[in-house]
């Protein structure tokens, strides 16, 4: 069949033109012989038939528009066609692929990461069956003491609910924690995954080598683990696991049970563990610690609501069963109150996750604004190309093509172009998420975030591909096919005055330019003005050259109640090294993000305060001054009265109008930590505590040997101040080595470690700034291409006015006048939008407001002057316009 | 209707004028109807080849190339099957049109 046979010959197009051209040529032919045969002359004859016959190219558009095949075909020629015209113009071709490849990446790298951290599920076999069982509403009085925000359940309650959970096929446990690895004295600290024995096989996770840990593998002792494959490859050469491989942890010989897969990076997004070691189900474990997220899989046929009413139905029993000794009747109602409950955990855990996804998302809308200036850009330059091809345009519309085969065609391009920009953009987002990643990484903390494009990725990249072929193809487009042939071709590129409404068009994308640039710019000096204000920040301590040293000592086997002393020692010994300014121990480490609390009554009042457990040096080590009262001394131990000094949060919250000198308060009992009163001996002011955001809370310090002989362990962080923290390290270090064997340390910088902390701040800050910064570039770029395009439509407007007497001066006053109308109106509803976009960004930023009037009157004045910057120069040529030679050009 | 009956008109002309001749190239087809309706009808080449194509394409005529008596190469067209149906249901449906239009003239 014919159509058949036209579709199979798909692709050989000239071939059947030829044969279409073949029937006309001969048809003229014959009907030139029979001219001739009629006694015309060759010349006559040939003019007749060519007469009858009219335009041999028109006939055959007509013939080959019937051939429904040819459709497909002519879309391919478009294809071809438009390939030829970038080929043609590779300048141009090249700029808009460059901006849209640069717009697309930056957007797809945001979203590459957003998906990474928040959407994408966990390596396993159907991840929208894990669920993760924890308490409803968390624990906002701060219970028991937890190992990170995702730590929810305690051993006792982890024992019940192995027994009971009935809507999951299996349920298991795990956290994370660090492992020794290597022969003490070298050891170093790996990432370890503590996991119940039933966690692989819950999760389907299959090993590459050995076996994975099992149910029996459950000990007290680490005495078996198994390798992820990256430490495996890493750190054990990638050996075949075999009965006899052993591996140091903890100071002694594990046996190595096999090797996850790649792709299992553990339960932490952002994270990757390196060695998994079974759970402990100890009798005696703390009732209090929370220590364990509780995930399984769902069993068919329940649903997470129904899971949740089971969970929250076993609640009473589970609570009342495993609440902990020592708690005050009141702590203990509120833990005989929790609710357990069943949420999806498809996508793992991730502290990412918690961090930085309001930020991602605020970059993410950033980028897109970026992409839409850059899209006004492309489409202005669109419209400039779009009417310099008006009169072929124009021809083309006259000769009978129709608008929907040049609107196809206009359209055509610009997919084109948005489709190598997408490709491209995909491509180079993959090293710019990997960079932004990076920047993330902290000293202490490397991210492992598996970056991959996957199909959400990708689909996000072609969104932005059609979405930016529309915003800057569709309207020149429309605009070019739209067009009158006759009014065109009567004026063409010669008209004296432009027109009117073609420029308001071009205007009201400019007005939008610099509405959004102001948005982004106000945003920039938002979190550029943040960042600063957190990095000056004074948060009433001494952060420089400070080191903090974690010590262990678990194997100096000291009776709890001789630990106080011993640690006593260790400070002396430490403050006594050459070079060291002073030395100091400490519960609790601050702005390191860990936090301390009792409940507390003083007088009539109570609620809850801050405690660190400092040694008499600790105040002048930070430099915090007493502002009234005395400090410890060496003398204020569990022999003598309880003593506290506290800060001025506590005075203003617990003591009222009284004098806090004196005062008592009641703390109330926890596990291991009984019921105390202490008197007030001293204040000192406010000092940040968890993070530089927070008002500082109310605070307590106590002395450290004073702490409750329960609550002593085999471990302090000392607080070392000396001029060259590097050799003070080398120095303690070698010190305690020498006289305190298998004593485990770790040093940190006190400084870089607050530093770490800003690592999103400093994110915000530097992305926000780059792409403000970029924003108003384009706005320049954008702006003066305008208004270069309009000097050269009004270029003869010009030459006239001149020739009739028209100042220099009045002309560039009149291109200014015209550029400053936009800015204003820009100005205007930019700060509008940005003032109502800020509320979103408000919870990210410190130490101002959103609606910050400099910060709103700075970014305007920026982009007046990068406007007037913009529009000077095209105003300077037109003054320069030669009206004879303008004129002349007609 | 109308419109319709035009196009139709020019499609009942080629398909007729090929189940005449059997087998005939367009200009074959032009003079044939010119001779027959001693010029009365002129068909325009500029609707011709575009009707033939397009029947080609629903499958009405099929063509192919051979070598006229003056020992021109030409496409050479001729019915198919559904071709000679298609002019059945043509000449039927012009009849009944041609009695529509007369019965209008002559009413008196």
């Amino acid at each position: 069949m014919a159509l058949f046979r036209r579709i199979l010959s798909l692709g050989r197009r000239s071939r059947m033109e030829r044969e279409i051209d073949a029937e006309l040529r001969e048809h003229i032919a014959m009907c030139v012989d029979d001219n001739i045969a009629r006694g015309m002359s060759r010349d006559e004859a040939e003019r007749d038939a060519r007469r009858r016959f009219g335009s041999p190219a028109a006939m055959r558009e007509r013939v080959s528009e019937e051939d429904a095949a040819l459709g497909i075909e002519s879309l391919w020629r478009d294809v071809r066609g438009a390939l030829r015209v970038f080929l043609r113009s590779p300048g141009f071709s090249l700029a808009v692929v460059t901006t849209l490849a640069l717009g697309i990446g930056a957007n797809t790298a945001i979203f590459q990461l957003l998906d990474a951290v928040r959407m994408r599920a966990l390596p396993i076999a159907k991840p929208n069956e894990l669920v993760e069982v924890r308490i409803a509403g968390g624990n906002p009085t701060g219970l028991g003491v937890s190992d990170n925000e995702f730590t929810d359940v305690t051993v006792p309650m982890w024992q019940e609910l192995k027994e009971h959970h009935d809507p999951l096929s299996g349920i298991f446990a795990w956290r994370t924690s660090g492992v020794q690895v290597g022969s003490p004295g070298q050891s170093h600290e790996v990432s370890g995954l503590e996991v119940s024995g039933d966690l692989f096989r819950v999760l389907g996770v299959t090993p590459v080598q050995g076996r994975l840990i099992e149910s029996q593998d459950e000990s007290c002792q680490i005495n078996r683990v198994v390798a992820s494959y990256s430490f495996w490859k890493s750190q054990m050469a990638g050996e075949p696991i075999t009965a006899n491989t052993t591996i140091v942890a903890e100071g002694k010989s594990v046996q190595v049970l096999g090797v996850t897969p790649p792709s299992f990076f553990g339960m932490v997004v952002g994270d990757r563990f390196d060695l998994a070691y079974p759970t402990c189900t100890s009798p005696h474990a703390r009732a209090e610690a929370f220590v364990y997220t509780v995930m399984g899989r769902l069993k068919p046929g329940w649903t997470l609501q129904q899971a949740s009413e089971y969970f929250n139905a076993l609640s009473p029993g589970l609570f009342a069963k495993t609440a902990p000794a020592g708690y005050s009747s009141e702590a203990l109602k509120t833990w005989k109150a929790f609710r357990l409950g069943a949420y999806p955990a498809g996508a793992g855990v991730s502290f990412l996750r918690n961090q930085y996804d309001s930020s991602l998302e605020i970059l993410l809308v950033i980028t897109g604004l970026v992409l839409l200036i850059a899209c006004a850009n492309l489409a202005n330059l669109m419209l400039a190309r779009a009417s310099g091809k008006r009169r072929e345009v124009a021809i083309r519309i006259s000769l009978g093509a129709s608008r929907g085969r040049l609107l196809r065609q206009i359209l055509l391009e610009s997919a084109q172009l948005a489709a190598c920009g997408a490709i491209l953009g995909a491509v180079f987002a993959q090293p710019l998420s990997r960079a932004l990643v990076r920047s993330l990484d902290t000293s202490q903390n490397t991210i492992h975030l598996t970056i991959a494009p996957d199909w959400r990725v990708l689909l996000f990249a072609a969104i932005a591909g059609i979405a930016t072929c529309v915003v800057f193809g569709t309207l020149p487009a429309l605009r070019s096919a739209g067009a009158d042939p006759l009014a065109s071709l009567k004026s063409g590129e010669r008209g004296v005055v432009g027109n009117r409404e073609r420029f308001s068009v071009q205007r009201t994308m400019v007005i939008i330019q610099i509405a959004v640039s102001m948005v982004l710019l106000v945003g920039a000096l938002l979190f550029v003005r943040s960042y600063r204000n957190l990095l000056t920040l004074n948060p009433g301590i001494r952060e420089s050259s400070i080191t903090i040293g974690y010590c262990g000592f678990p194997s100096a086997n000291i009776k709890p109640p001789n630990l106080a002393d011993y640690k006593r020692q260790l400070v002396d010994a430490v403050r006594a090294i050459p070079g060291i300014e002073n030395a100091a121990a400490t519960t609790n480490v601050p702005l390191s993000g860990a936090s301390w609390s009792h409940q507390v009554d003083v007088g009539a009042a109570d609620g809850s305060s801050k405690f660190t457990y400092v040694s008499p040096s600790f105040f002048a080590t930070l430099g915090i001054p007493l502002v009234e009262g005395r400090n410890f001394t060496e003398n204020d131990t569990n022999d003598t009265p309880l003593v506290l000094i506290v800060n001025q949060a506590f005075v203003r919250k617990y003591a009222g109008a009284r004098a806090p000198l004196g005062a008592q308060v009641h703390v109330r009992p926890e596990p291991n930590y009984p019921a105390r009163t202490y008197q007030i001996i001293g204040v000192v002011p406010d000092t940040k505590y968890g993070d530089l955001r927070e008002v500082p809370p109310p605070q307590a310090f106590v002395p450290i040997a004073q702490l409750p002989v329960t609550a002593q362990g085999p471990g302090m962080a000392m607080l070392i101040a000396s001029r060259d923290p590097v050799a003070t390290q080398l120095a303690v270090r070698h010190m305690l080595g020498a006289e305190h064997p298998g004593m485990e340390m770790q040093f940190f910088d006190f400084q870089q470690g607050i530093l770490d902390h800003l690592a999103g701040d400093r994110m915000m800050a530097r992305l926000a700034g780059f792409f403000g910064f970029l924003a108003s570039l384009l706005v320049v770029v954008g702006l003066y291409g305008v208004l270069s395009y309009f000097l050269v439509q009004r270029r003869n407007e010009i030459g006239i006015r001149m020739a009739l007497g028209a100042s220099r001066s009045r002309v560039i006053g009149d291109m200014l006048r015209s550029a400053c109308m936009m800015l204003v109106m820009g100005l205007a509803a930019g700060t509008v939008l940005a003032l109502l976009a800020g509320r979103e960004a408000s919870a990210l930023l410190f130490g101002l407001k959103s609606w910050d009037p400099a910060t709103v009157g700075g970014a305007a004045a920026l982009l007046t002057v990068v406007t007037l910057v913009a529009s000077l120069f095209p105003a300077l040529r037109a003054a320069n316009v030669n009206p004879v030679d303008s004129l002349r050009a007609e | 209707m109308a419109k319709n009956d035009l196009q139709g008109a020019l499609d009942l002309l080629i398909l007729k004028t090929l189940s005449q001749l059997g087998s005939m190239h367009g200009y074959g087809i032009v003079m044939h109807i010119r001779r027959v309706t001693d010029e009365l009808l002129i068909v325009e080449e500029g609707s011709l080849y575009p009707a033939l194509h397009r029947m080609e394409q629903n499958g009405w005529v099929r063509a192919s190339w051979a070598i006229t008596d003056y020992g021109r190469k030409a496409k050479w067209y001729e019915l198919t099957r559904a071709g000679r149906e298609q002019l059945a249901s043509r000449e039927k449906n012009w009849a009944q049109v041609v009695k529509g239009v007369n019965a209008v003239l002559r009413f008196a």
